[in-house]
């Protein structure tokens, strides 16, 4: 059993606190992202997990044991790092070796265990070279694979994706979610990109200023924010939020439709007036105010590319748009969920 | 236009004539070094003859006499074993130091190598008063261990600060990485952040070596006797008989004892300026 | 699934990873350093400091303390007072002369021309020769019979041989001497410091200066000038400390002389603490070295961090 446990870990550097009192529960087996802008503190809480910081407070317990005061190496855990942190003077076969040098493997064994997990990762033709001769994917993997040979019982990961070029992000990720489901290890995921998140977590942590605003699947996280920062963070374009009798109301743009496209739900009615309207093939998107709220903020609407009538949205004109009640989701003074409307 | 031409080719010209002004400045002395070396006594000591060019055929005897009749041979081990002993001081006591300064500690590093940097301020003409009470309490007076013992004071602080700057720059990724996969933190300094600033090590090889060569203040404080000098104190001052100067052997000996570090600081040169300009210069 | 084979053991509960902690293992890695450079030039320093308010000589080591009795003695000695305005003149002569030298050899280098790379490499000689040996060779050149300086100005029909100037033994030639050979030692790291500095200042800044007009000149003194006082101060602060307290080449080329023409600091510190054995009145001589040496460096640190860019 691998699952990872913190109580209320607190990081201070200075006066400053990084964390501040995150719990988390991530289950054996489980994909756990971290999700959070900059600086929200979670690649500091992905290192003090790995060892590589030590907290100021709380507890970490991995596999039902505390491991507060031990080093990364006892903690079975592996890490990749967000520039892979491959050793540039090991050729590939060397650096995937090296974790099990470290721990005094015998030698044929060692030569097993590489083959292993070159196999699993499907770098064994790059064996004998060294990392600069890698391409960006290329490098990753042979991370992937160094991290695995240990056959650790958590793998962490910090930001992965971030140094590859769009494209190859998408496959990537895919590899990368496949792949733990195929291995089935326990795996904690950091990143700002709430795409990522969305596509790989089979729970997401959404993290911002060192505390866990809400920790759920990706349905929960979109369809039930927990606050307005949940709420507004994930889904793009974000939810649109207006402010209504003393707290605030939000419908994501999706939601948000001309009232002819409204079925027999109950829905709610705001008048609309369209300024701008980008067409993107897939979808789109206009822009514009609604009457009655503040004439400064910018709503935003998703409309499906066709069975859309001009005179709906047409720049300039007030039409009645309308958001299905069950779309819809309230929030108080400060920003925590209410019931639902 | 001839009016552009002409004043296009004055600036060449004298853009040429002050390189040719610097050269000669820098260089001269070191042409009179290797020809003086060279002349027969009777062609140096001749106020009638040319002194820029050979008026009597060149010779080896100067080089000759230095070797056989001299202790040059013995200044030359002398400083070979000195600069190797304290090579091996200074990388020992240096590496480690700034390896934690650079990697292991936040401000009170920054101000701690700043502090171990100073000392190289200190100036050995302060220092050699009390250090000679040291030496003759320790039993090393007039022995070039006496040196030994000394030169790390100034080649550790200044290799030190050069050090820190090539750990800064090697990425802290790669030792974390090394830590995550079961070195310990002894173990990643070893393994990962020596052969990766090999570079660095060997400049500061070339440059430790260098600065024992150089000294001249404690070799003449702290030795008196012939055989114990290191080659530049024993140039400077031992090629000398009652109050007769032996310019030629002196110039031999200088010239013979200056070209190997002269390439190492041309070798070198580029590593140098950036361990001394790294932050200075944003 | 691909099932892994059996995870590592967890290791024993308690372990002594005394050694993973950065703070320890940082501090046992500083600390042969920091031992060295306590031992060696902390404790002598201190020494230094109470040998001049002692009354200890070679012959009779007594430490008794006197006070400011020796500060006041050779403070009251005109030799003294010779020494100390000497090396200011050695001092400021040689690093003035060195900067200008090494400010124009610095704008000739910086113009690719053929040849370059070797033009460098000599132009470098001077200050990666030891000091001594280069001495000894400018001793050569200055010599009262042989002077190959004088024989050309001879040849060249400026002088005659009767009223050839004896450059080392005639005190105004002698301290002209001295700092001639040291600003030749410090030229070349002035122009590798003056090189750093320029080739560090960004090609857009100086751009953006042109397009606003700015000529050679203006961009050379109101841009290029006050972008590379910085690391000019730190080399200063280097030239600086080492001309100070140098007596290498004075005691090569004039031993202080003709008639204490020459004698600086570091050269009366040694003549009295070493070769006399009067360490106490030595170190008081030597410890005049420090107030210049701290003002300088406060000074021109205080310089750098407002100029910070």
């Amino acid at each position: 059993m691998a699952a990872v446990l913190t109580r209320d870990i607190v990081k201070k550097f200075g006066e400053v606190p990084a964390v501040n009192g995150i719990s988390l529960t991530v289950s054996d087996g489980e994909f756990m992202v971290l999700l959070g802008p900059s600086g929200c503190g979670k690649t500091t809480y992905l290192r003090i997990i790995c060892g590589l910081e030590k907290q100021t407070s709380g507890d970490l317990l991995i596999g039902g044991d505390i491991v507060n005061d031990i080093p990364p190496r006892a903690r079975g855990v592996a890490m990749m790092f967000q520039s892979y942190g491959l050793y540039p003077h090991f050729t590939v076969r060397n650096n995937i070796a090296f974790p099990l040098k470290t721990q005094s493997v015998p030698r044929a064994e060692i030569d097993k265990k590489v083959e292993w997990a070159s196999q699993l990762l499907g770098i064994g033709h790059l064996l004998n070279r060294r990392p600069r001769q890698l391409s960006g994917g290329e490098r990753q993997r042979v991370a992937l694979a160094r991290a695995l040979v240990r056959e650790p019982t958590v793998l962490l990961l910090d930001e992965p994706l971030s140094n590859l070029d769009a494209k190859l992000r998408a496959s990537a990720r895919l590899e990368i979610k496949q792949f733990q489901q195929r291995v089935g290890i326990t795996t904690i995921y950091v990143t700002h990109d709430q795409v990522e998140a969305m596509g790989m977590g089979d729970r997401i942590a959404v993290i911002d200023h060192g505390v866990v605003r809400q920790v759920g699947t990706p349905t929960e996280i979109y369809d039930d924010p927990a606050d307005r920062f949940v709420a507004t963070f994930v889904g793009t374009p974000p939810m649109n939020i207006v402010s209504r009798n003393g707290g605030y109301l939000g419908f994501r743009p999706e939601n948000f439709l001309p009232k002819e496209m409204m079925d027999d739900e109950a829905f709610t009615e705001f008048k609309f007036r369209v300024d701008r309207s980008e067409y993107l093939g897939s979808e789109r998107i206009v822009y514009g105010a609604m009457e009655g709220f503040d004439p400064n903020q910018v709503i935003t609407a998703k409309l499906p590319p066709a069975h859309v009538a001009d005179e709906w949205i047409r720049p300039g004109e007030w039409h009645p748009f309308a958001v299905r009640n069950s779309a819809l989701r309230n929030f108080d003074k400060d920003g925590k969920r209410a019931s639902r409307h | 236009m001839p009016r552009a031409t002409v004043a296009k080719a004055a600036q060449e010209t004298s853009f040429y004539a002050a390189v040719a002004f610097f050269f000669i400045l820098a260089a001269f002395p070191f042409y009179w070094m290797v020809i003086t070396s060279f002349k027969t006594d009777a062609d140096l000591y001749n106020v009638a003859h040319i002194p820029f060019w050979f008026n009597d055929p060149p010779t080896l005897k100067h080089f000759q006499y230095l070797f056989h009749e001299t202790l040059f041979a013995r200044w030359l081990l002398n400083s070979l074993v000195i600069g190797i002993c304290v090579v091996a001081i200074t990388l020992v006591t240096a590496l480690p130091a700034a390896y934690s300064l650079a990697r292991m500690t936040g401000k009170n590093g920054e101000a701690l190598g700043i502090g171990i940097f100073l000392t190289y301020l200190v100036p050995p003409t302060l220092l050699f008063l009390p250090l000679s009470r040291v030496i003759a309490v320790l039993g090393l007076q007039n022995s070039m261990w006496s040196l030994v013992l000394v030169y790390p004071t100034f080649t550790i602080p200044f290799c030190t600060w050069l050090l820190m700057g090539f750990f800064k720059s090697i990425p802290p990724e790669i030792e974390e990485a090394a830590i995550v996969d079961g070195c310990s933190l002894f173990g990643a300094f070893i393994k990962m952040a020596l052969p990766l600033s090999l570079p660095g090590i060997l400049t500061v090889v070339i440059f430790t070596f260098t600065l024992t060569l150089q000294e001249f203040v404690y070799a003449l404080t702290f030795i008196s006797s012939s055989a114990q000098k290191p080659i530049t104190l024993g140039v400077a001052t031992d090629l000398i008989r009652g109050d007769i100067f032996y310019w030629g052997e002196i110039m031999a000996g200088a010239l013979i004892a200056s070209i190997p570090v002269a390439i190492a600081y041309n070798f070198f040169l580029d590593n140098f300026i950036a361990g001394i300009t790294g932050g200075a210069v944003k | 699934m691909v099932a892994i084979a059996e995870s590592v053991p967890r290791p024993a509960s308690r372990f002594r990873f005394i050694f993973d902690r950065r703070d320890v293992l940082g501090a046992i890695f500083v600390s042969p350093a920091i031992l060295y450079v306590l031992l060696l030039v902390g404790v002598p320093f201190l020494m230094a400091v109470y040998y001049s308010v002692s009354a200890y000589t070679i012959y009779d080591p007594s430490w008794r303390f006197v006070g400011m009795a020796n500060f006041e003695q050779i403070l009251e000695n005109p030799d003294f007072r010779h020494t100390l305005s000497n090396t200011f003149i050695f001092t400021f002569g040689s690093q003035i002369l060195g900067l200008i030298l090494g400010k124009f050899g610095a704008l000739v280098l910086l113009r690719p021309f053929p040849g370059r790379k070797l033009v460098r490499a000599i132009i470098i000689l001077p200050f990666a020769v030891p000091v001594a040996l280069a001495t000894v060779a400018w001793q050569w050149m200055f010599d009262s019979l042989y002077s190959v300086i004088n024989w050309t100005m001879i040849a060249l029909g400026l002088i005659d041989r009767a009223n050839a100037p004896n450059w080392l033994g005639n005190p105004d030639l002698a301290m002209l001497s001295v700092i001639v050979v040291n600003a030749w030692r410090f030229f070349p790291f002035a122009i590798v410091i003056f090189l750093a500095g320029i080739t560090a200042v960004p090609q857009d800044v100086l751009d953006a200066a042109t397009v606003d007009g700015a000529g050679f000149w203006r961009r050379n003194y109101q841009i290029i000038v006050p972008m590379i006082l910085p690391i000019v101060a730190i080399g200063l602060i280097f030239g600086i400390v080492f001309t100070f307290t140098d007596l290498s080449i004075v005691f090569l080329m004039t031993m202080g002389g003709p008639i204490g023409a020459t004698t600086v600091l570091g050269y009366s510190g040694f003549q009295t603490g070493i070769v006399s054995g009067d360490v106490s009145h030595g170190a008081a001589i030597s410890l005049f070295m420090l107030p210049v040496l701290l003002v300088v460096v406060v000074l021109m640190l205080r310089f750098i961090k407002r100029r910070e860019i």
